[in-house]
């Protein structure tokens, strides 16, 4: 498995990536972790004539908090993720999803921006993305512009982001929720049969808020506002869990492969969707 | 494609090699410098036989490219311990049964070597879960995580025995 | 002389049989200074890789290789064409049928070898492969060996459909064989009549023994001497000279065949593969060295699989539940080409040990070989020949004759083992079991466990499941194997002609240490280190002072390798003999040092001594220095000796399972809570080594039973290329396991071991599987196909109703 020959770039900042995908436009591709595009290239599947590798940009890389906001760089790590504590703090769902998310080796590697930008249907990160509403930070020639990662995903593999821009950041508002990453796969290192990112508040004894979304359920991740309806106002007992399974349920379209048949895919959704919230609820 | 000059240090000492950007580390470190050590198993980083250490991270030296690696300081199975010397966990694969066929070894010790860094007190979920990037087609796992665990023992007597 | 240290220090200091000997291989894996093929780095050395075929079934209309030729640093394209004035682009399978080295018109299998690119580098190879253009016209495809044998699509146009096959007369032309052991008539006459038969169809699945190092070889003509050197992932490698020698027409002692370091066979690394020839040839046309290496997705899409055998049985009993007959027939689907790894008189290896570990009067198995566009195989992946699918069938018919019967399975199987009084035990289908005590086994395995209050708590969460208090079920799994292990006889015994002894030769040095060579090949088995033990307590003289060397031609006596778990039964065999030859040699010496008669001295530990005056002695040491510096009247200088041996018979190494595993019947996920394994290989050499064979066999039958996989689609596309969706596990999805043993020694194999490499794989896989379907019984499920993966267990309790 080897890829075809191509040009290494390693700009030391975003214009100098920028540059040089204005140079040569889609025959150019950033490469952050390469735990995705690196397998693609060797299989052949992807053809990329020049690989921009981002990591000496500084810029992209580290994780602020500030006044409720937490701003994440593209270009950090699933491992540095799980072990920044005031993100831990902030956002402990980051952690729990992180952690299931392929093995020790390639979590030291892959990084967010990677996860979320390459548009794989299979990566855990854009489900948890649009779970917590985030925002993703896209510079281009044109200047910088923000997309909710509610609005970036197309299908598969295909995203708002323009060929020639950059996602740099990722932001989100720290949470304040029972939150939870439930995960169901044949192995570590398997992407999810079926997975469902959850945050649920608490008002009283009732749900205040609530947010679900899921991963490899479809071509894209899927944000269930239906579902979180189906929780707000309702003491987040069987009945109302069961209404925003079936609501959640409405809203994906998985589709067989080895992992198994639709059948049983909506099945498990089903269960994982309802563990979510159960254990976000026990937090909450 | 023309190739660069990449620097990197191996084992503590500086090299340079003439590569394309498109030759994979895994095969830079085994056929330019003669680090054999790491194995190439399934070249789609799942079965980590090509794990090396670089930069303080456990790396699947086959989904990198060399040219990513420039200056970079990496650890391979060669760098850690010597034959009068051995690491502890080298000795403990071997007094625990913690390897057959020996493929997939010096990936696993690579990688429990950097799990005992960051964790110097694993449970044995902490080192199942920590070398679950390492496929062993012989063992069962059973003897490697006890070499493990082992060895992390005996890294932390000798530690209180400095003290 | 004073003897300083006691016996015990003595025997403690040889290092012999039964000692937990650290191993001796381990200092250089541990250091990363092992030596596989592939870190075979010559000068000048060429890189071959090969174009392989997208399509599952087509005409080869054309092939072009202008644009890779012309690219800068490839050396050569070869294609079937190049091949054939040498006679090469087909070669002779294991099984007697022959297959394509490179395309000869046709491609059988997605995967199949249809040009061979040689290139200076990897980077360059792998860029002409891809400028390689080859025209396809797809035939239609089949991938499922009933319709196979319907279809008058005709797969293997080269052969003559009425003509016999290797195995005798062929029924279509789809159809490899039939193969029949046993008393049909008879069998179906009991049948007829009993109390009580159960049937049942079951698949074992296709899968792929996937070693971590993938197969490769490094061919090197050396045109001046005249000589070929090739190195590879052989499990058998004086098999592979000879072949090689055959094949090629250059004389056998002008070739040398080196098996390195072998990063795992487990049967992967038995067979003969077009990468080994085409490197070859490459290196004859080029006069250079030239390395083939696969990559993982080739080895799981073109090397041998394992298993694919579709089984439909008949058992019947008693009222009492004492078995009465058994009836088995298998269509086998072989893929393209018949490149089974089996005895020739065995094309279904040892399928007919199917009676199992019961007492079973008459018997019949009928096996029906079939081609598919599928890749070729068939090999015993961690087993004897074709063990796993007899042992799995036979423990689950067992277990659907105790749900016909409502009875405990594990006491269905006591009332019917082979009693340890009926040893040597005569199978229906033609065995002589060497040993066994089953019957303790299985108490012991039992009490260990606890068995009835397992019972006890399953029926619990049966209960707690109707309340719908929980969602997860138990399942108890058991599983009662007989392995048969260590081919020869040579009469019995062949492979291509090649009779299945095993062989080994050893030199004992003036200075007292040795160097032993032996005709089988590590894999990870540790045989540097167990044989040793064997020769240490033959000869006295300690382990560790003995080198064991393997896998090069020119200096190994020649041995028919290691698969089957073959190398402790024959070749350990051999050392055994070996020892005692040079036993019978150091008796005269002493004898005559000592100046008394051969038969007045004794050996003991790592000396001969005067009988009845122990203080008189000649330790092994002094012995070595005298034979060969001291002239002794009427023997020869030197200390050495060379067995080769045959077996008289296999051995049956055989043991206890119980699996303890809770399933969520909502995903489908299972969880081990428990695992018991008890073994029985007779003689134990190194109970380390055993107990780690034990739990790496334990873990690959997990992974069989439980999710790994070759699948196809319709259009024969291999839809498990790669370790996304290949299943081996990881730490983390493995249990820790229990392991136990009682020793019940082969009469016949000269230290009474049997073997133990592949028992716990051949015991495993049923053990899991009966496990998950244990778990279901109570609520009616029958028998349902492996692998029990997530979705195929949650489609067991959806099809039984648990998710209404």
């Amino acid at each position: 498995m080897i890829p075809a020959a191509f040009e290494y770039h390693r700009p030391s900042d975003i214009e100098g990536a920028l540059s040089v995908l204005a140079e040569h436009g889609d025959e150019a591709r950033v490469l952050a972790g390469g735990h995705s595009l690196i397998p693609m290239m060797k299989l052949r599947m992807a053809d990329v004539p020049h690989l921009i590798d981002l990591q000496d940009i500084a810029d992209l890389k580290g994780i602020t908090i500030a006044d409720g906001i937490i701003t994440i760089g593209a270009m950090t790590t699933q491992h540095e993720l799980i072990n920044h504590e005031a993100l831990f703090a902030a956002a402990p769902i980051i952690r729990e999803a992180a952690l299931q998310i392929a093995d020790p080796q390639v979590r030291y590697m892959g990084t967010i921006g990677g996860n979320v930008a390459n548009g794989d249907p299979g990566n855990d990160m854009p489900g948890l993305m649009q779970c917590l509403d985030a925002q993703f930070i896209l510079v281009g020639v044109d200047g910088t512009r923000k997309v909710p990662a509610r609005d970036f995903y197309e299908s598969a593999y295909m995203t708002n982001r323009d060929d020639e821009e950059i996602l740099t950041h990722i932001t989100f508002a720290s949470i304040d929720a029972g939150y939870a990453y439930e995960k169901q796969k044949r192995k570590i290192g398997d992407y999810a049969t079926a997975a469902c990112a959850a945050l649920v508040t608490k008002d009283g004894d009732k749900v205040a808020t609530a947010s679900i979304a899921m991963t490899n359920l479809s071509d894209v991740p899927v944000l269930s506002e239906a579902a979180a309806a189906a929780l707000i106002g309702t003491t987040c007992d069987t009945a109302a869990v069961k209404a925003a399974v079936a609501a959640a349920l409405e809203d994906i379209d998985p589709t067989e492969d080895n992992r198994g048949p639709v059948a049983f895919k909506m099945h498990v959704a089903g269960i994982i969707i309802s563990r979510a919230i159960a254990r976000a609820w026990s937090r909450a | 494609m023309t190739k660069q000059i990449v620097t990197m240090t191996v084992n503590g000492e500086k090299k340079e090699v003439l590569a394309e950007p498109r030759e994979l580390l895994i095969y830079v470190l085994r056929e330019k410098m003669g680090m054999t050590g790491p194995h190439v198993g399934c070249e789609t980083s799942h079965c980590g036989a090509c794990t090396v250490e670089i930069d303080g991270k456990s790396v699947k030296s086959c989904t990198m490219f060399a040219a990513q690696a420039q200056g970079a300081e990496i650890k391979t199975i060669e760098g850690l311990g010597s034959p009068e010397n051995l690491h502890v966990l080298q000795e403990s694969f071997k007094e625990h049964h913690g390897l057959q066929c020996g493929y997939c070894t010096p990936g696993m010790i690579t990688r429990a070597h950097r799990l005992l860094i960051e964790n110097p007190n694993p449970t044995e979920e902490d080192v199942r879960f920590g070398i679950a990037g390492n496929i062993c087609r012989c063992t069962g796992y059973q003897n490697i995580v006890k070499s493990i665990l082992s060895a992390a023992a005996e890294l932390n007597a000798a530690k209180e025995a400095a003290q | 002389m004073k003897d300083e240290v006691t016996r015990e220090e003595r025997v403690t200091k040889l290092k012999g049989l039964g000692c937990s000997r650290k191993r001796v291989e381990d200092a250089r894996f541990t250091q990363g200074k092992g030596n596989y093929v592939d870190d075979i780095n010559l000068p000048g050395m060429l890189t071959g890789d090969f174009v392989r075929s997208p399509c599952a079934h087509a005409r080869v209309k054309s092939i072009n290789t202008d644009a890779a030729m012309a690219l800068e640093g490839v050396v050569a394209v070869l294609t079937a064409k190049d091949l054939e004035p040498l006679g090469l682009h087909w070669m002779p399978t294991l099984a007697g049928d022959k297959q394509m080295v490179l395309a000869d018109g046709k491609v059988l299998f997605q995967g199949q070898e249809v040009a061979f690119v040689v290139a200076t580098d990897r980077y360059i190879a792998s860029d002409a492969v891809e400028l390689v253009e080859v025209e396809y016209e797809e035939l239609p495809v089949i991938v499922d060996p009933f319709k196979s044998m319907q279809s008058d699509v005709v797969l293997r146009e080269d052969l003559d459909p009425k003509a016999p096959g290797a195995h005798g007369p062929r029924k279509h032309h789809n159809h490899i064989f039939t193969w029949e052991v046993g008393d049909e008539a008879g069998t179906n006459a009991v049948i007829d009549d009993a109390d009580i038969v159960a049937e049942e169809s079951m698949y074992y699945h296709r899968t792929h023994p996937c070693p971590l190092e993938p197969c490769g070889s490094v061919a090197s003509m050396d045109k001046v001497n005249g000589k070929l050197t090739l190195w590879g992932t052989f499990q058998a490698p004086h098999v592979v000279r000879t072949v090689a020698s055959l094949l090629s027409g250059i004389e056998e002692h002008n070739i040398r065949v080196v098996s390195p370091d072998i990063g795992g066979g487990f049967g992967n690394k038995v067979g003969v593969y077009p990468g080994y020839v085409c490197s070859i040839v490459a290196s004859i046309v080029t006069g250079v060295p030239v390395k083939w290496v696969e990559d993982r997705m080739e080895n799981l899409m073109s090397t041998a699989f394992a298993r694919d055998y579709w089984m439909k049985g008949k058992i019947s009993a008693t009222k009492e539940g004492k078995i009465t007959g058994l009836h088995c027939h298998v269509t086998a689907d072989h893929g393209a080409f018949d490149a089974c790894a089996d005895p020739t008189k065995f094309p279904a290896g040892f399928m007919n040990i199917c009676t199992g570990s019961y007492d079973i009067p008459i018997a019949y198995l009928g096996v029906d070989g079939v081609y598919t566009n599928k890749a070729p195989g068939g090999v015993s992946y961690r087993c004897s020949f074709r063990v796993t699918e007899a042992v799995y069938f036979i423990e689950r018919m067992i277990e659907v004759l105790a749900i016909e019967m409502n009875m405990d399975a594990a006491e269905l199987r006591r009332i019917n083992f082979i009693k340890k009084e009926q040893f040597p035990y005569h199978s229906a289908l033609g065995w002589e079991y060497d040993s066994g005590d089953y019957h303790t086994a299985w108490d012991k395995a039992l009490k260990a466990v606890d068995y009835d209050g397992l019972r006890k708590k399953q029926a619990e969460r049966v209960e707690a499941f109707k309340r719908g208090e929980t969602r997860s079920i138990m399942g108890i799994g058991l599983s009662f194997f007989t392995e048969i292990v260590g081919a020869g006889p040579v009469k019995n015994c062949d492979i291509l002609g090649m009779g299945m002894f095993d062989s080994c030769e050893i030199r004992i040095h003036p200075t007292g240490s040795a160097v032993a060579r032996l005709g089988t090949i590590s894999q990870g088995q540790g045989h540097a280190t167990t044989f040793a033990q064997i020769l240490a307590s033959e000869i006295g003289i300690s382990a560790d002072s003995i080198t064991i060397e393997e896998g090069d031609t020119d200096t190994a006596p020649y041995g028919l390798g290691t698969y089957g778990s073959r190398s402790t039964p024959v070749a350990g065999a051999a050392a055994a003999m070996v020892g005692r030859k040079i036993r019978a040699k150091a008796q005269m010496i002493a004898a005559y040092l000592l100046e008394v008669h051969d038969d007045d001295v004794e050996f003991d530990v790592d000396r001969f001594v005067v009988k009845g005056a122990p203080e008189r002695f000649k330790t092994m040491g002094e012995i070595a220095y005298a034979a060969y510096n001291q002239a002794i009247p009427g023997l020869e200088p030197g200390l050495e000796a060379v067995s080769y041996y045959d077996p008289p018979n296999m051995t049956y190494p055989f043991g206890a399972y119980v699996c303890v595993m809770d399933i969520d019947v909502d995903t489908g996920v299972p969880t081990i809570n428990r695992f018991y394994a008890l073994d029985d290989c007779g003689t134990r050499i190194n109970p380390m080594v055993i107990e780690g064979q034990i739990h790496g066999g334990l873990t690959e039958a997990l992974a069989v039973a439980l999710g790994q996989e070759i699948a196809y689609d319709d259009m024969g596309n291999c839809k498990t290329g790669t370790l996304m969706d290949f299943f081996l596990p990881t730490a983390w999805e493995v249990p820790n396991y229990e392991t136990d043993f009682t020793v019940t020694p082969s009469p016949h194999h000269p230290i009474g071991a049997k073997g133990v490499g592949e028992s716990p794989h051949v015991g495993g896989v049923p053990c899991f599987s009966n496990a998950v379907q244990d778990a279901f019984r109570p609520f009616g499920n029958r028998h349902t196909n492996m692998p029990h993966d997530h979705w195929r267990i949650w489609k067991a309790a959806n099809d039984l109703g648990m998710h209404d």
